[in-house]
């Protein structure tokens, strides 16, 4: 309900519409969705996703575990969004989630009623056997029960994207710890970026208002923000969460743009890419619940939570709340409601006595205040009834009832160390705290062993004010100083507050509850996990709390724990009789909340989703309605498909005409590697298996490149160009990495070498003209002697064709007449345009990547990827006319020699025939009898390479079969997709023009 | 004979930061030891100025002499002029170890020109852009989105890029992307 007074944030002059399970609603400029929500007296906003219970709103910040809504329509539809996360806007929409059929009125309740069956670990117990029951029947159901949000249906239309920066010091916190520490950095002119979740500066302090400086706390924050605005080095960012924290000071910050304002323009949401020299980690701490018998019911919430609704929003929960709790900071809470009006019966304090000065100041106002008390079950279904009371250190007998339609309860407070702790930094156990606190003594270290990661304020274990401030001013000072800003940036600011008797730590409300009592206690809202069911963990031998939290399902899912963890281990200590810093915490791992998918993509998406790679002759490609294939990062033709042509029919007529008249191919991927120097026939010899020094100027050899291990990894035609310059083809994906890997080598091991190299593959477009009239085509356009005697084969040349500087290469993949043109790339597309037009009264036809698989096979020509997959030598292939036996040594050579590589039983290339002409599967296996220790049959190869052979009209392959080339003439037997087995008859892999004369004309 | 394009054929977007294609510019990628003594008149003859030391740039006028890597420098100079250039880097090197290579089509060269040009590209590198750090007269060899690329700036809010050509296009919409998505509000603008 809406109060009268309070509500600093929201603006009563302007009102904003929205609904919320179809229901219009009405709240106000600043009002938070959490906050709209109740000042429309909606205490239901979900179902818990076990037990389908109904459950209410609990926090007021990022550590909401049960208020996670469907946000928005259409394009901007979102589940499992906080709603103390979402600020209002006029025509929000949200709907509840995880129930069936309505949120009034769920079937899935049941759930509950059947709760004795679904104890810790049922996963587990309950489902496992029969096997095919898990997945047809129990799987089905409990995922229909069982879940949150439903994924969008429709595309995101809004834009994201990512910004790289690059400071001295990162802030994140903009509470007056971190206020302070911007302040202390900013000031010794250190370069700052402070960030706040939120959409508000001040934190917790602007709400409990104690006196900073001498003057109040939202002035203070005024002040502070007044002198950092004027700051150049220092930026600031609300709506802005530091999601992440990671090596070498990289951190990740999550902006939100324009959620609150969705018709605003530009992107939605920034992902900020943040290179820090020193983080300061500010980022507050969290109010721990108290597990007393259904602290679940709707209307029971955090005590310093509701203040922050009765202080912020002008907002409560109900007339009449109780307030139970284990400190002296609760009380302030009961002050707040009291200001407002609002009823307090009574505050229950679990304590043996209360007599700081705040419960002082409040039983003056008149409210009872209970010690030696607790809650022992709060009554009401939907909404908090009333509570009953007992004795904290009894079992939980009835000594009173107390009608309330609220519960504000606190256990303490946890500090948030999670990003202190995502890369590493640890934390200690303060015992007088009850809490987990960064040591400062073991920070997340840099590459130079020194730590990069300060907590400061109340993340730091610092709960009142004057520690604080001064903490964060500390902080921001020696985080400046580390990254070179020595300046003095004068006093921390001083501040005050009322002093607090100690809190007394409080597990289990009361202390002696029996059984069914704890089977109530909720520790993990979100996931259904109570205090019984931690306690059968230990029980059942789960000792540590990783293994229970994944047994019990404690601090799992979208909320991770944030209220949870610290109850539950503590409850997990008791059970297993340790102490709590010996049961240790979870891991905190990035990103604080999670990340939208759209955000971590930023601008890569539809045609940014990857670079893809255009030759100089894509638009001609693309403007002839070629059929694509990926290869690399390249979009390579696969055919050209005419009319209604099938892609098979177009390969078919694209090797054929190759065959018979002329093709064309677009090479232009292919890599090219320039390597030059007094040592690059030495060099080149170590990187390739055969001898390349001794290749004469104007000629050219095919060579192949092994890995360490002798491993075939690259091949392609090496061309000499001059005395100490020679120009390496490599296959289409291995240009960057073939390039690497010399880099490699002439860096690391050979850097006494005068060699250089350079990747020129995009200076130049390359074309393949292929076939039995491709010289009677460059000879039409004219402007070189292309005769067999002017240039024979395995020779290249220089010259001008048709006005175009060219250099041509007499080599050949295909088996037949061919020529490889290089023209500059700027040139590319004029030059393919006079080859296409000087081509087509010959009967000239581009052909596209599959033509060129199916050329190469029918010639037996192995292909880098089919051939090879990274575990075949090139002795595999009988390839070793290209091995050098003069050389010394060379990459793979010492691999090559280890016993398994020398085996005679090793699998090697032969040709393939299917006995009925049909073609082999891809990829299918050679049987053979018996079967291995696995049960399996036994294989003895496998098909590398099969294609329909239109010159010869049947099914032709390559595969690696063993002792293969000793097997000629043998029939084996292939698996068939779908079962049964194919006979072929091992043959020579060159099914075409065995002698080669065709390309030697 | 036909003249040679530009990966990207001048494609332009207009607004407050404006991506352009350069069109074709002369490239020569030059790797040698760069302490070299006559490399200093060799650099002074082809673009009129020294030769760049660690991530320097430069830049005179539409010429310039861009550090690559320890052993790698990039000059710039009008299209027309690589071949002459190359035979000059020849004689001046001759009999000295060295590389020296046309590389003008194997790139694309952009411009980003605009009051928030250093943000649209901060969106894209995983570079220090502040101006404290980086301005005209330097250089950096990084990454655009997915992609190899350098930039230098030739003043306070002008930026040239250069990808290798396959991917031009990528890098063109990549930076028209980010400059239509509008400033970010980190750097000051116009700096």
């Amino acid at each position: 309900m809406r109060l009268r007074t309070n509500g600093r944030l929201v603006r009563k002059n302007r009102p904003v519409h929205f609904s919320f399970n179809g229901k219009a609603m009405q709240g106000y400029a600043g009002d938070t969705l959490a906050s709209a929500l109740l000042a429309n007296d909606q205490i239901l906003v979900g179902r818990s996703f076990k037990y389908h219970r109904p459950r209410g709103i609990v926090a007021a910040g990022t550590e909401e575990p049960n208020a996670l809504v469907e946000l928005g329509r259409g394009d901007r539809q979102e589940p499992n969004v906080r709603v103390t996360q979402v600020d209002l806007y006029e025509g929000l929409v949200a709907r509840s989630q995880n129930h069936w059929p309505s949120l009034e009125f769920d079937v899935g309740v049941i759930n509950a009623k059947l709760s004795r069956f679904l104890p810790a670990g049922f996963y587990y117990k309950t489902f496992i056997q029969p096997r095919a029951f898990w997945k047809h029947v129990y799987e089905p159901i409990i995922r229909r029960s069982a879940g949150l949000g439903a994924a969008p249906e429709t595309a995101d239309d809004n834009t994201y994207e990512h910004f790289n920066v690059t400071v001295d010091v990162l802030v994140i916190g903009g509470g007056i710890a971190g206020l302070a520490a911007a302040l202390a950095a900013g000031r010794a002119g250190a370069r700052v970026l402070l960030l706040e979740q939120t959409s508000g500066w001040g934190g917790r302090a602007v709400v409990d208002r104690p006196m900073i400086e001498g003057q109040s706390a939202q002035d203070w924050v005024n002040v502070t923000l007044g002198e950092l605005h004027a700051m150049p080095n220092v930026d600031m960012r609300v709506r802005c969460q530091g999601a992440g924290v990671y090596d070498h000071g990289y951190a990740l910050a999550h902006e939100r743009l324009t959620d609150h304002a969705p018709k605003q323009g530009g992107p939605r949401q920034r992902l900020w890419r943040i290179r820090a020299g020193q983080i300061v980690t500010a980022t507050g701490a969290i109010e721990r619940p108290l597990s007393f018998a259904y602290n679940d019911v709707p209307g029971v919430l955090l005590a310093a939570s509701l203040r922050d609704y009765v202080v912020n929003y002008g907002v409560a929960v109900g007339q009449r709340t109780v307030i139970v709790t284990n400190n002296d900071d609760a009380y302030r809470t009961a002050l707040a409601l009291h200001a407002a009006g609002l009823d307090v019966p009574a505050v229950i304090d679990a304590r043996p006595a209360a007599q700081g000065a705040l419960p002082e100041q409040v039983r003056a106002l008149g409210i009872r205040v209970l010690a030696n008390s607790a809650i022992g079950a709060v009554e009401g279904g939907k909404r908090v009834t009333g509570v009953s009371i007992c004795a904290q250190d009894g079992t939980g007998g009835q000594t009173e009832q107390i009608a309330c339609d609220c519960v504000a309860m606190s256990g303490g407070w946890s500090p948030v160390v999670h990003l202190w702790s995502h890369c590493g930094g640890k934390l200690v156990w303060d015992e007088a705290q009850a809490m987990f606190r960064p040591d400062a003594d073991r920070p997340p270290t840099g590459a130079d062993g020194a730590g990069f990661v300060t907590a400061a304020g109340t993340a730091n274990g610092h709960l009142f004010t004057a520690e604080a401030i001064a903490d964060g001013f500390g902080a921001g000072r020696k985080a400046a100083s580390t990254a070179g800003h020595v300046k003095k940036p004068g006093q921390a600011p001083m501040g005050d507050d009322a002093a607090e008797d100690p809190m007394a730590p409080v597990w289990i409300m009361p202390a002696q509850a029996p059984y069914d009592m704890r089977a109530k206690m909720w520790l993990d809202y979100q996931n259904d996990v109570k205090v019984s069911d931690v306690q059968l963990a230990a029980q059942e031998g789960f000792r540590s709390v990783e293994h229970t939290k994944r047994y019990t399902t404690l601090g799992m899912a979208t909320d991770q724990g944030k209220l949870s963890n610290v109850n539950g281990l503590a409850v997990l200590s008791d059970a297993l009789g340790e102490a709590i810093p010996q049961v240790g915490t979870t891991t905190f791992r990035p990103p604080y909340t999670p990340l939208p998918l759209a955000a971590i993509a930023g601008v890569a998406r539809d045609e940014l989703f990857q670079p893809v790679r255009r030759t100089p002759v894509q638009d001609w490609h693309e403007d002839h309605d070629a059929d694509f294939e990926p290869v690399g990062q390249w979009r390579r033709p696969y055919a050209y498909p005419r009319g209604d042509e099938s892609s098979h029919d177009a390969v078919t007529r694209e090797v054929k005409n190759t065959r018979e008249a002329v093709g064309l191919l677009d090479a232009s991927t292919l890599g090219k590697i320039i390597v030059k120097g007094p040592d690059a026939g030495r060099f080149l010899d170590m990187i390739y298996t055969n001898m390349m020094s001794t290749l004469p100027v104007g000629s050219c050899r095919y060579g192949l490149m092994c890995s360490e291990n002798g491993f075939l990894m690259d091949d392609g035609v090496v061309a000499r160009m001059d005395d100490d310059t020679w120009l390496c083809h490599t296959t289409t994906g291995g240009a960057d990495r073939i390039h690497a890997h010399m880099e490699d080598w002439l860096q690391t091991e050979w850097y006494d070498w005068q060699v250089y190299t350079a990747n020129v593959t995009e200076q130049y477009a390359q074309f393949a003209v292929v076939g039995p009239k491709a010289r009677d085509l460059l000879q039409d356009i004219g402007g070189m002697d292309l005769t067999q005697e002017a240039l024979p084969f395995m020779r290249w040349t220089t010259g001008t064709l048709g006005g175009f500087d060219v250099r041509i290469f007499r080599i050949s993949f295909s088996g037949e007449l061919s020529f490889e043109i290089a023209v500059r790339a700027g040139q590319g597309a004029a030059f393919w345009d006079l080859l296409v037009k000087h081509g087509e009264p010959l009967g000239l036809m581009p052909y596209g990547t599959e033509a060129l698989h199916v050329l190469r096979a029918e010639k037996g020509f192995i292909m880098i990827g089919d051939e090879t997959d990274g575990t075949v030598i090139p002795q595999d292939l009988n390839l070793d006319w290209a091995i050098s036996k003069k050389k010394d040594d060379f990459l793979g050579k010492r691999g090559q020699m280890r016993t398994h590589m020398q085996d005679p039983d090793r699998w090697k290339l032969v040709g393939l025939e299917t006995l009925d002409g049909s073609v082999l599967p891809d990829g299918a296996y050679a049987v053979d009898t018996g079967e291995n220790v696995n049960g399996q049959r036994n294989t003895q190869g496998r098909v590398t390479s099969t294609y329909y052979s239109p010159t010869l009209g049947k099914g032709i392959a390559m595969g690696l079969v063993r002792r293969g080339p000793e097997r000629m003439g043998e029939v084996i037997a292939f698996t068939k997709t779908g079962g049964g087995t194919v006979d072929a008859r091992i043959c020579d892999p060159v099914f075409y023009d065995k002698e080669g004369k065709k390309q030697n004309v | 004979m036909s003249e040679p394009v530009s990966a990207l054929r001048g494609r332009a977007t207009s607004g407050s930061v404006q991506v352009s294609d350069m069109g074709l510019q002369g490239m020569i990628s030059l790797r040698c030891d760069l302490s070299f003594g006559k490399l200093k008149a060799l650099s002074k003859d082809l673009v009129g100025a020294p030769v760049p030391a660690l991530r320097e740039a430069q830049v005179r006028n539409d010429r310039a002499a861009l550090w690559m890597s320890p052993d790698e420098l990039l000059f710039l100079m009008p299209h027309t002029e690589v071949d002459d250039a190359l035979s000059r880097i020849a004689k001046a090197m001759k009999d000295q170890h060295h590389l020296a290579l046309d590389v003008s089509d194997a790139r694309a060269l952009l411009r980003v020109e605009g009051p928030f040009a250093r943000e649209v590209i901060a969106k894209l590198a995983p570079v220090d852009l502040h101006p404290d750090v980086f301005g005209p007269g330097q250089v950096l060899r990084t990454r655009l989105g997915q992609i190899a690329a350098a930039f230098w700036m030739t003043d306070a809010q002008t930026f040239q890029v250069i990808c290798f050509r396959s991917v031009a296009h990528y890098a063109f919409d990549l930076l028209e992307a980010s400059a239509k998505a509008g400033p970010v509000g980190h750097f000051p603008r116009g700096t």
